[in-house]
Formats: C-alpha cells, sequence, structure tokens
C-alpha cells in the first residue's frame, strides 16, 4: 500500500490533449474518483497510473518509486476492468491465482490466498466454477479478488460497477467500500456516476477536456464547485446567474451576497437548500424569490418541486410535508439562508 | 407452392454441385480397386494396385519425401504466422495496414508465377533448386493461410485479458502463453492443417523447385502420368484424398467451430 501522486502529468494523442498539466495527489489508504463526463480523460489518468499509457509530461509516483518509465507488470498495481476481463479458460480459483502464480508464490501459499480473497468476496464456495457459470454480481467480485490477492500498492477500478444493475449497484457499492476499508489499500476509480464518485470516496477529481477542474472531498466539491460545470455536474443546482450574466431579472434586494462577491459570479442553490412557502417569509437574513409552482411530484418521504422563476425553472427538494397543499399554477415564494447560495468566483 | 418448388430447385443445384465436384473422384477411386489395367469393365475387386505401389519404392519415397517437407512447412509457417499475427493483433505500427494488405496478392497470384518468380530468385541467390529451396517456397505459400485463419480467430479475442494478465504481473512471454495462445488454439490448429495441406498438395513450386532425383509425390505422379497411366496412380491419388480431405475436415471443424466456447 502506498500513496500515488500525478503531478502535471500531460499526454497528447496526435492533436488531441487527452491529459493537459493533470496534478492529484492520492494518499495511502483513501478512496478516490475520478469523476467527469466521457472524453474528459479520466479514464486516460487511470490507464496512465497502471501504465498501459505512457505519458508525454509529468510525474507519477506510487509510493516512493516514480513510475513513468516502469512498465505495467513491473509497477505491482491492481486492476479491475470495466468488463472484467475474466480469462475464459480458468476457473474462478485459476483466475484469483494467476497473480500469485506469476510472482511464484508456491502451490500451497496460492491456496491459502485465493481461499481468503474468495472468503472476503463471499465467493468461498465458487473456485472450482468457471466465469461463464457466474452472474454478473459474481464476476464482478472475482475481478476484484483477483485485482487485490496480491497485496498490490494501489487498487484501480474502472467503472467498476457500471455493468450491474442498479439494485444490485447499490449493493456492490457498500460492498466495495467495506472490503477497501477493511484492507486499507489505496484504492482508485474512474467513474461517470456522480452519485457513485459522492457515495464512496473520500475524495474526487473532477475532469472535463483532460484537465483537473477540482480535486477535493465530496462535501467539500458539492458545497463550493470551482466553476459552472462542476456546479451542474456534480448535483444539481438552480442558477441565479452564470458568469455574472443574470440568467434571472433578479431583485438585487432580495438574494443576499457575500460583500466581495465579484460581478462576473455565477450564483446558483442546491435543490434540497430552498424552501417553499406560500407567503413571503419574513426574516430580513434570508434571500428570497417569488416563483410559480409547475410540478410537484410525490416520491415518499421527499418530494421535487418544479418551479418557474423569472423564465428559469427552479427544482427544489424537499421532506413532503415540508411543502405546503398548494394547486399548480399557485404562487408560491422560495427561501434560503445566504451561506447556501453557491458563490463560484468565476467560470 | 412456388417456395416449395425452389426449395426442390435449390437440393437439386446443390446435388449437381456435389456430382460435379466428387463424380471424377469416385470413379478414380473406384477404379483403383478395380483389377483390370485398362478401365475395363465388369468390375473385379482387387487390391493389386495397392500392392504394386507398396514394392514400387520410387513413390514411397517420394511420399515419404512430400510428408517430410509438409511437416518442417507446417512448423515453419504455423510458428511465424501465428507470431506474425500476435503482432498484428497486438501492436500498432508504421506500414502496418501495407503489410496486411500484402498478405492477400500472394494468395491471388498464380502459383505458376509464384513458382518462376521463385526459380529464378533462388538460382540469383545461389540456392538453386532442392529440398530446402522447397521447403521455403511451401512456408511463402502456406504463411498468408496460417496470419488468415490465426487473425480471424484473435478478432474474437478481448485485449483487455491481456492487460489484465499484464497488470497481474506477468510478462509479455507470460501473456502470450497463458491468455493469448489458449484462446487462439483451435485457429492455430486449423492455420497449421492449412498449412500442411498448402505444402502437401503443392505442385507447381514443388515442380519447378525440386530437382529431378528428389521429387515430392505429385510431381513424380505428374511425371509418371506422362510416361504412361497406370491404376497405380489412381491407388496413391485414392490415398492422398483421403488424407487431404481428412486434414481439411479437420481444419474446417477447428475454424468453424472453434468459436464455441
Amino acid at each position: 500500500m502506498a500513496e500515488v501522486s500525478v503531478q502535471n502529468v500531460s499526454k497528447f494523442f496526435g492533436p488531441l490533449k487527452a491529459l493537459d498539466d493533470v496534478t492529484m495527489d492520492f494518499p495511502d489508504g483513501g478512496f478516490f474518483a475520478l469523476l467527469g463526463p466521457s472524453g474528459s480523460g479520466k479514464t486516460t489518468l487511470l490507464r496512465a497510473i497502471a501504465g498501459f499509457i505512457f505519458t508525454d509530461g509529468g510525474t507519477i509516483r506510487i509510493g516512493d518509486t516514480s513510475v513513468e518509465h516502469i512498465p505495467v507488470e513491473k509497477r505491482d498495481i491492481g486492476m479491475m476492468f470495466q468488463n472484467y476481463a475474466l480469462f475464459p479458460n480458468m476457473s474462478v480459483a485459476d483466475n484469483v491465482g494467476f497473480g500469485l502464480r506469476v510472482r511464484k508464490v508456491g502451490a500451497t501459499e496460492e491456496r491459502r490466498r485465493v481461499g481468503e480473497a474468495l472468503e472476503l468476496v463471499q465467493l468461498g464456495q465458487h473456485g472450482d466454477r468457471k466465469p461463464h457459470q457466474l452472474s454478473g454480481g459474481q464476476r464482478q467480485r472475482v475481478a476484484l479478488a483477483r485485482a487485490m490477492v496480491t497485496n498490490p500498492k494501489v487498487l484501480l477500478l474502472d467503472e467498476p460497477l457500471s455493468a450491474l444493475d442498479k439494485a444490485l449497484r447499490v449493493d456492490m457499492q457498500f460492498e466495495l467500500k467495506r472490503i477497501q476499508r477493511e484492507i486499507g489499500i489505496t484504492t482508485i476509480f474512474v467513474t461517470h456516476d456522480q452519485e457513485e464518485a459522492l457515495t464512496l470516496s473520500d475524495k474526487i477529481g473532477i475532469l472535463k477536456d483532460g484537465r483537473m477542474i477540482q480535486a477535493g472531498p465530496p462535501r467539500e466539491v458539492y458545497r463550493n464547485p470551482a466553476d459552472v460545470f462542476t456546479a451542474e455536474f456534480l448535483g444539481e443546482a438552480n442558477f441565479l446567474s452564470k458568469n455574472g450574466k443574470g440568467v434571472l431579472g433578479l431583485d438585487g434586494a432580495s438574494i443576499k451576497l457575500p460583500p466581495d462577491t465579484a460581478s462576473t459570479a455565477t450564483l446558483a442553490v442546491r435543490p434540497e437548500n430552498m424552501s417553499i412557502s406560500v407567503t413571503e417569509p419574513d426574516g430580513a437574513d434570508l434571500s428570497k424569490l417569488p416563483a410559480t409552482l409547475e410540478n410537484r411530484v410525490f416520491a415518499g418521504a421527499m418530494a421535487t418541486c418544479v418551479l418557474r422563476c423569472g423564465g428559469e425553472v427552479f427544482k427544489v427538494i424537499a421532506r413532503d410535508q415540508d411543502i405546503p397543499e398548494l394547486a399548480e399554477g399557485g404562487q408560491v415564494w422560495l427561501s434560503w439562508k445566504p451561506e447556501k447560495t453557491i458563490v463560484v468566483p468565476e467560470g | 407452392m412456388s417456395g416449395r418448388f425452389l426449395t426442390i430447385l435449390g437440393k437439386v443445384w446443390l446435388a449437381m454441385i456435389l456430382v460435379f465436384l466428387y463424380a471424377p473422384i469416385i470413379v478414380m477411386a473406384f477404379m483403383s480397386f478395380n483389377a483390370s489395367q485398362f478401365y475395363q469393365l465388369p468390375f473385379e475387386f482387387s487390391l493389386k494396385w495397392y500392392q504394386k505401389l507398396a514394392g514400387n519404392a520410387e513413390i514411397i519415397d517420394a511420399a515419404t519425401r512430400s510428408v517430410g517437407i509438409a511437416i518442417v512447412t507446417t512448423i515453419i509457417a504455423t510458428i511465424l504466422g501465428t507470431a506474425a499475427s500476435v503482432a498484428l493483433f497486438r501492436f500498432e505500427f508504421r506500414g502496418k495496414r501495407f503489410l496486411q494488405v500484402m498478405l492477400f496478392p500472394p494468395i491471388a497470384i498464380p502459383w505458376l508465377i509464384t513458382g518462376t518468380a521463385m526459380l529464378i530468385f533462388f538460382f540469383g541467390v545461389g540456392l538453386g533448386r532442392g529440398t530446402p529451396s522447397v521447403i521455403i517456397g511451401h512456408v511463402a505459400l502456406a504463411l498468408p493461410y496460417v496470419i488468415v485463419v490465426v487473425s480471424a480467430r484473435l478478432s474474437t479475442f478481448d485485449a483487455t485479458l491481456e492487460e489484465a494478465a499484464r497488470s497481474l504481473g506477468a510478462d509479455a512471454w507470460t501473456v502470450t502463453r497463458r491468455v493469448t495462445l489458449p484462446w487462439i488454439s483451435s485457429g492455430v490448429i486449423a492455420g497449421a492443417l492449412f498449412a500442411f495441406a498448402v505444402s502437401f498438395d503443392q505442385f507447381v513450386v514443388s515442380y519447378f523447385l525440386s530437382e529431378p532425383g528428389d521429387s515430392t509425390l505429385p510431381v513424380l505422379i505428374y511425371t509418371s502420368i506422362r510416361k504412361g497411366f497406370t491404376p497405380e496412380i489412381n491407388a496413391i491419388s485414392t490415398i492422398i484424398i483421403v488424407v487431404s480431405m481428412a486434414v481439411m475436415l479437420i481444419a474446417a471443424r477447428f475454424s468453424n467451430f472453434g468459436g464455441e466456447r
């Protein structure tokens, strides 16, 4: 186990800048997400750390070793592939034991460690099966066991849960987190699913067009997005203005902003931070906006309201009981605490 | 009604194709068991042409030489062809497309022309005629077939399996031996059988490149037919056909059904 650090890494594919001066630290034992839309460079970065891609500039360190010129097989990594890439001609136990056999640990040792790894992923009884006899979730566990069994310095997961259906995905998220905590291995995973990134990771790196837009703990990135893209990509946001251009014909007096807010700033509020009331709420310390209720979607404990506010569509998510009973098309007030306004200095 | 008519027409068509393909062969095989030297009927069963064949040192010699050349050709062409296919699959390099496209013309160029070119070339480089030249010629002819068959099998191979093996610490040779070759083995076997068939059935190139004293079997058959036809030739031809068909059927089985897993 080791920390991983990526410093000013660049990679060109012809004229395309797949990675553009990317820097991010992955401290020892943490669980990290690389998040971005397709083509953002997140997979390229993971493959550069793995060693499938040699970078054109910058340094990648795994532990104390600078690895830019070390090939994959010498980097001592564990990697889990999107399609799992289980060897079809080998049994589950032989798949998991492959890395141990390459390292020549001996048959007894191999059997013991394969057994332990399969126990850890709750597949102790399935060693003799062939991959095609397993379900999607089981294959995923085998792939995970195979990637971990050699005690690699870092575990790399490429879209680990994307091939599973939604119910199984949520189960596997907790499972993955439990296993990662149990063995304490530095883990980096690539995902395009922002919820997965928020749920699993200690730190998220957000990439776009080959650049690292922002890296930080999920809460921090969610609450203080570095730019409009991040605010939009990571969760939902109601924009009051983008890059200083008012989305709304804002009544300046009703929105409270920090005194040093730049005139080019982007302002947004998360749907769960707005409240709906029929009458104008009192309290001079609240930011307020009048709006029209267009739609209300009941979803058990929570409800989502779609509102129109000065030509813009806003979303508000709240406990159903906190939303006043009101006919669709009714006039309401939106209010929120000033500190809930996301202020992005510039886009 | 018309659909059924077409079905019957199709079956007749298929039957005709099979008759055209196999009738001459069957007649020849039939006659190799006929006692008469001049193909006279009624048919009288006899193994005497096979017995004469067994005593014909020249033919046995040529057959042994043909099998030996085919085996050596198969080994060399299969190893080179499989290595080339894996390289073409694994790496991107300058001129790769050109190289792949250039694999096909040798299959299409008439063997007569290839044979002439090879003869000129081997004399040019001082190797001349003889068994080494024949083997080199056969390998060159068989190689494209091996590469085409193995590459077809490789196209169903998931390259991330190689990446997975490398991420687990396996070097290039271990990846090839433990992951890639098991997957393509059926294609490699099919390719090897093709190579054997190309070499064993080869006449033109062998005729040009072999020395008069040590002909291969097809060359010997051709020269003896020119001297006068004997049912011994029917006998050896029947044996060749049975062996060749067996080899090709096995090859077809591996290349067609190898995809199942």
